[in-house]
Order: C-alpha cells, then structure tokens, then sequence
C-alpha cells in the first residue's frame, strides 16, 4: 500500500519536472525556432525530468521521506532509465539528424544512423580501458559498466566547467580588470568602421559597373570549369577579368577589416555598459562578492594542487567536519543528529540548485551562440546528452557531502565503483582547466588595450 | 555618382545565411555556392536600371546592406548594428516560409531595433495606420520556397499577405536556390523593380525637396570612375 503512495508522489513529480524541461524547452532554447520534430523537444524534457527526479530522491533520502525500500527501488528504475535514454536513444538520434542534413545519405537514414550509432558504442567502451574504474567481475551490460564511463565523460565537463567557472566569475565581477573606455573612443571607431563599409561599396560599384559593361560588350566572363577550363584559364585571361579579381581581393581585406571592426566596436560597448552597471549599488555588490570569489578560487586551486600532490581524497564531508569542529573545539553542545540532518539538506540543496540553474544558463547560451535553423535540433540534443551525463556525474560526486549514513543510498545503488578515483580525476581536470583558463585570461586581457592604441 | 546620390537599402531577418543568398542573387545573378555566417555587416552593390523601358530610364547602383543578426543578441552588438541604422532609403525584410517564428521576429525587429533609432517615425508599438505614414518602403521576403510541401503550399502562401498588410509593404515569395526566381518577365523580378523604383523616387523626391520629382540628366556611371 504504502509502495503505491509513494510511487503514485514520484509520478506525479516525475511529470511536474518532465513538463518544466518543456517549458523550458519552448520559452528560451527554442523561442526563435520552430519545432517540426517533437521527438527531440520529448527526449529533452525526458532528460531533463529523470535527472531531477534523481537529485529529488536525494532529497528524499536525507530527509526520510518515503519508504526505504521504495527509495530503493525508484532509483534503481531511475538509473536504468537514464543510462538507457544517455547511452541508446540521444546518440542514435543525434546520428540520425546529422544523416538527415547530409542530401547525399537521405535515402538510407536509419542504416547509417544505425552505423554512427555503433561507432558511438564502440568508443564509448574504449573510454573505460585507460581508467582503473572498474574489477573485470561484472558483466557486460551491467549498471556499474555503464555509469563508470559516463560517469568519467560526466566528471571531465564539470570540472572543466567549474575550472572555467571559478576563474572567469571574478574577473567578470571585479571592476579592476575593466579597460577605460569613453565616448570618443567609440565614435572614432564607428567612424572607421563605415568609412570601410564605403570603401568596400565603392569597389563593389566599380566591379558592378564593369561587369555590366562586359557583359553588354558580349564578354561574358565564365567561371572557368573542369579541368580543360583550369588550363586555359592559365593561359589567357580576359584583361577585364584580371582587374576584376583584384579588386575582389582588396574587397576581401577589407572585409575582413570591417568585421573586425564590428567586433571591437561591439567589444567597447559591452566593457561601456560594465562600468555604467559597476557604478550601481548592485555593481558595487557584485564587485565585493567579486573579490570574495577569487579568494575562494585560490584556494580551491591550493586545495585541488595538495590533494594531487599528497594523494588523498577527503574522507569527511563538510557538514561532519563542521560539526566536529563546533562540538570540539568551540564547545558548542547541540543535537548532532537533528541539526546534521537539517543542515547537510539545505548544503546539498543549495548545490543542486545553483549546478541545474548555473548549467541551464550555459546551455542557453552556448545554444544561441552556435545554432542555426539546420542545426539546431543536432545541438540540443547534444545539449540534452551532456546535461544529463553532468546530471549524473554530480550525483556521483555529490555523494562526498554527505554525511555517513545519507551515503549508503549511493553507495548501494551504483555498486562498487571507485569513487575516489572520480575525486581525484575532477581534481586534476579542475586544476588544468582553471590554470589554463587564467593563462587564457591574461592573453585576452593583455592583447586588448593594444588594439586600442593603434590609429 | 556623386558622394550625396547613394541609395542605402536595408535588408533584415532573423537568420544569416537566407539573407546572404538573397543578396547574393539579387546582386550577381547566381547562387550563393558556400553561405557562411555574417559577423557585423555585408554590403553588395545591384546594379539597377530604374524605369526600365521608359524614356526616363536610368541605371542607378543600390547598396544593400545586410545587417546580421539574431534578435537575442546581446545589448552591446545592437548598439553596434545600429551605426549602420543612418539615412535609409528602403527595407527589405527577410523571413523564411517554413519557420513561422521567423515572421514573428520581424516585428520584434521593427519594434526594438529601428523605431528606437528613428528610422521609422512611429509612436510606440506598431500599427497599421501608424504605417501607413511611413516614408521609407518595405518589401516582405519568404523565402525557401521550394521547401515548403505541396500541401501546406496553400495555408502558408494565404499566411503572408496578412504580414505585407500589416506593414503597409510590398510582398514577394521565392527560393533563393534557383536563379530563375528573379528572371526578366517573372512576377518577382517586377515587384522587385517596383520596390527599388519606388526607393529611387523617394531618394530623389527626398533630396529635391517639394518640386516635381525629377531625374538628374541621364550619366553614365562608368565615366565617373
């Protein structure tokens, strides 16, 4: 009886996050697009709904609701279902939407979807050789094979993200960094970007003009095609013709100036707005918690580098240790185990809900920056196959803080995988990609003052 | 031609490369072979021959600009567009017949990108009749329309003149793949030359004040150069 209560409340919650990842779906990823192929709009919000409903289960866990034996049995129905859509049903339809774009391959979709698929596979198993996850004792097709590589995928995106994160958030925050620009800055570069703009027309005009003329005067200047054409091309041109194709390569530079402009034009702008926002009461906000973050990224360098060097993996989480410290040394008398439960609930709470939100918000952005109508339904399903393997890689991690007894769940459930193996690798990729995205930084930040300079 | 005698014509939509082949074909007479992303703005020059067949006829060169650009572009890229926003003689607005949203986005267009720079003298949101003042031409674009099925040819073909009322504009449909869409004779090719008649017109009526709508003596661009 009580298993049908609690199934009947996972459903009904189960549906509630399925119709948030449509909504979500609709109003901001694809608000400029139409949606002809409902089957991606469904695995996404599928996606979407199953990854929640994991971190919900967590919740669940540390606040013990609902039976255990339930518990048990949703999130084993929960994983199967994810690594079933994660590693069967996006790749086969993300090859089967790249086949579609191809004119060539059009008539055998499923066939060379069905190929790309398999070729998916093949390097996905691959992916585990390298790793020490796993003991060669399960099978094949296990639960424990398969979350192992995802999990190893899953992990390398959030600490390349979180590297990347930790970095640039200070730098966007802080005012330090911004470059003085002013209004005469701008409307000089303006004005070098349309005086380009009516140097290329005026070329433009002179090659129209003479094309016409050409052409009237019966010299229709072909495109020389095929191989014979290429010869004789070498050999005699029109004079016409040559004038043309310099022009067109002045054309061409210029361009390429233009767009360059537009970018710098663009750039100043947007560093103008920033100092207007930094001198509001919420700039000067962001700027404070700006130089709070850049303490807190050093030291999670400092601590990512030691935990490499001396080769440990904490054992404890940050709410037992807390306590301990409280208890210990502060002597603080207070009910561990009522305020442990409460307080590692709101901890775990608060990290689900800024990684959903914080990669909700970079997905729509990555999303707008690189489709096209062609593309687009490639790109979110992509989008939908990266979302959910961080989904589940951070349940992997997340498992770190939690006190003792929350983490037996996990522990069951993913069976014997070597988490603190996944420690470990997300140390090292955080470290590599917060150094690299300071380098990466510095360069930017280095080279763009110069340009400025320049007449 | 002298530096005042330039023809600017604005062409706008929701997605680059439709309206790189567009102008691709209204300029060189091909199709556009590689389409590729537009980063700020690309200008062409058509070579146009305003009031063909009359006495008055004249060969005049039109810029068309085409201003890239997503609406959900960042704050900083559309006060950047917006340098290219000045003295405007005509507009051509670009959609895409099989994506109903891209009709949609060219409201936003006009709503949030040029009223705000004075392009179009209208107040607040948009309105028929507000457009019916409007100094500056419009011609409405579909295009893709070899992609559309046969049978939803009809609903979507009745869809758009509703836009073209609603803007006062002009209204043509074509696929910008095949270069006998604007061929001599073809309904388009005449809308076309209509619309850039009538931006010539205006230009000029525009410049020579309240007198009769003139043409300057016929000149030969090419001795200028």
């Amino acid at each position: 009886m009580s298993f049908l209560i609690d199934s009947s409340i996972m459903i009904t919650s189960q549906i509630l996050f399925f119709g948030f990842g449509w909504l979500f779906f609709m109003r901001q990823l694809f608000k400029d697009y139409e949606v002809r192929q409902y089957v991606v709009q469904v695995i996404f919000s599928v996606t979407f709904g199953f990854s929640c409903t994991m971190f919900e289960l967590i919740i669940f866990e540390i606040l013990g609701v609902l039976n255990s034996s339930s518990r048990y049995f949703h999130w084993k129905m929960n994983l199967c279902v994810i690594l079933l859509i994660l590693v069967f049903m996006v790749p086969f339809y993300i090859g089967y939407f790249v086949v579609s774009n191809i004119q060539l391959l059009h008539k055998q979709r499923l066939v060379f979807s069905c190929l790309l698929w398999l070729t998916f596979m093949y390097f996905f198993w691959k992916l585990g050789d390298p790793f020490p996850i796993l003991s060669p004792k399960h099978g094949i097709l296990s639960i424990e094979q398969l979350i192992s590589r995802v999990g190893v995928i899953g992990v390398t995106l959030m600490a390349l993200l979180s590297g990347f994160g930790a970095v640039n958030c200070p730098y966007t925050y802080m005012s330090y960094f911004l470059r003085n620009v002013t209004d005469t800055d701008i409307l000089a570069l303006e004005r070098r970007l349309l005086q380009t703009m009516d140097m290329i027309i005026s070329k433009k005009k002179r090659m129209a003009m003479a094309r016409r003329t050409m052409f009237q005067k019966g010299e229709v200047h072909n495109k020389p095609s095929g191989f014979w054409g290429m010869i004789k091309s070498v050999t005699t041109s029109a004079p016409g013709s040559e004038n043309l194709t310099l022009i067109q390569q002045e054309v061409d530079a210029l361009e390429e100036l233009s767009r360059q402009l537009f970018l710098e034009t663009a750039d100043l702008y947007a560093t103008k707005e920033r100092i207007e926002y930094s001198k509001t009461f919420k700039g000067k906000y962001f700027n404070f918690l700006g130089y709070f973050f850049s303490i807190y990224c050093v030291w999670k360098i400092f601590m990512a580098t030691i935990n490499i060097v001396f080769d440990r993996v904490g054992k404890t989480d940050p709410v037992t240790r807390g306590i301990e410290i409280t208890v210990n040394y502060l002597g603080i008398q207070f009910d561990v185990k009522f305020w442990s439960q409460h307080i590692s609930f709101i901890l775990v709470g608060i990290i689900i809900v800024t990684s959903i939100r914080g990669l909700l918000i970079t997905l729509t952005k990555f999303f707008y920056a690189i489709s096209s109508s062609k593309s687009s339904n490639v790109i979110v399903l992509l989008l939908a196959q990266i979302m959910g393997m961080y989904f589940v890689s951070s349940v992997l991690l997340i498992r770190m803080s939690m006190p003792l007894e929350y983490r037996t769940i996990i522990t069951e459930v993913l069976g014997e995988l070597q988490f603190n193996f996944y420690h470990r690798w997300f140390d090292v990729i955080f470290l590599v990609s917060a150094l690299s995205s300071i380098l990466f930084l510095y360069l930017a930040h280095k080279q763009a003052p110069e340009k400025h300079m320049a007449p | 031609m002298a530096s005042l005698d330039r023809m600017k014509v604005l062409v706008l939509g929701n997605s680059g490369v439709v309206k790189s082949s567009l102008v691709h074909l209204l300029c060189q007479n091909q199709v556009l072979g590689n389409p590729s992303w537009i980063v700020g703005c690309s200008v062409d020059v058509r070579v146009h021959d305003c009031k063909e067949g009359t006495p008055e006829e004249k060969t005049c060169c039109i810029e068309l600009w085409d201003v890239g650009g997503s609406v959900g572009s960042a704050s900083s890229v559309k006060s950047t567009r917006a340098v290219f926003y000045n003295s405007v003689n005509g507009i051509i607005l670009v959609h895409e017949l099989t994506n109903k949203k891209s009709s949609q986005n060219l409201y936003r267009t006009l709503n949030r990108d040029l009223m705000p720079t004075g392009v179009l003298v209208t107040n607040g949101d948009y309105d028929r009749e507000q457009f019916a003042d409007n100094q500056i031409p419009l011609l409405i674009t579909g295009t893709k329309l070899d992609q559309i099925h046969e049978t939803k040819c009809h609903e979507v073909l009745t869809r758009t003149p509703f836009l073209a009322e609603d803007f006062n504009a002009e209204e043509m449909n074509l696929d910008c793949t095949n270069p006998r869409s604007l061929a001599a004779g073809s309904s388009n090719a005449v809308k076309l030359s209509r619309f850039f008649d009538k931006v010539i017109e205006k230009r000029y009526f525009l410049r020579e004040g309240n007198q009769i709508p003139g043409f300057p003596d016929r000149k030969d661009l090419g001795e200028e150069h």
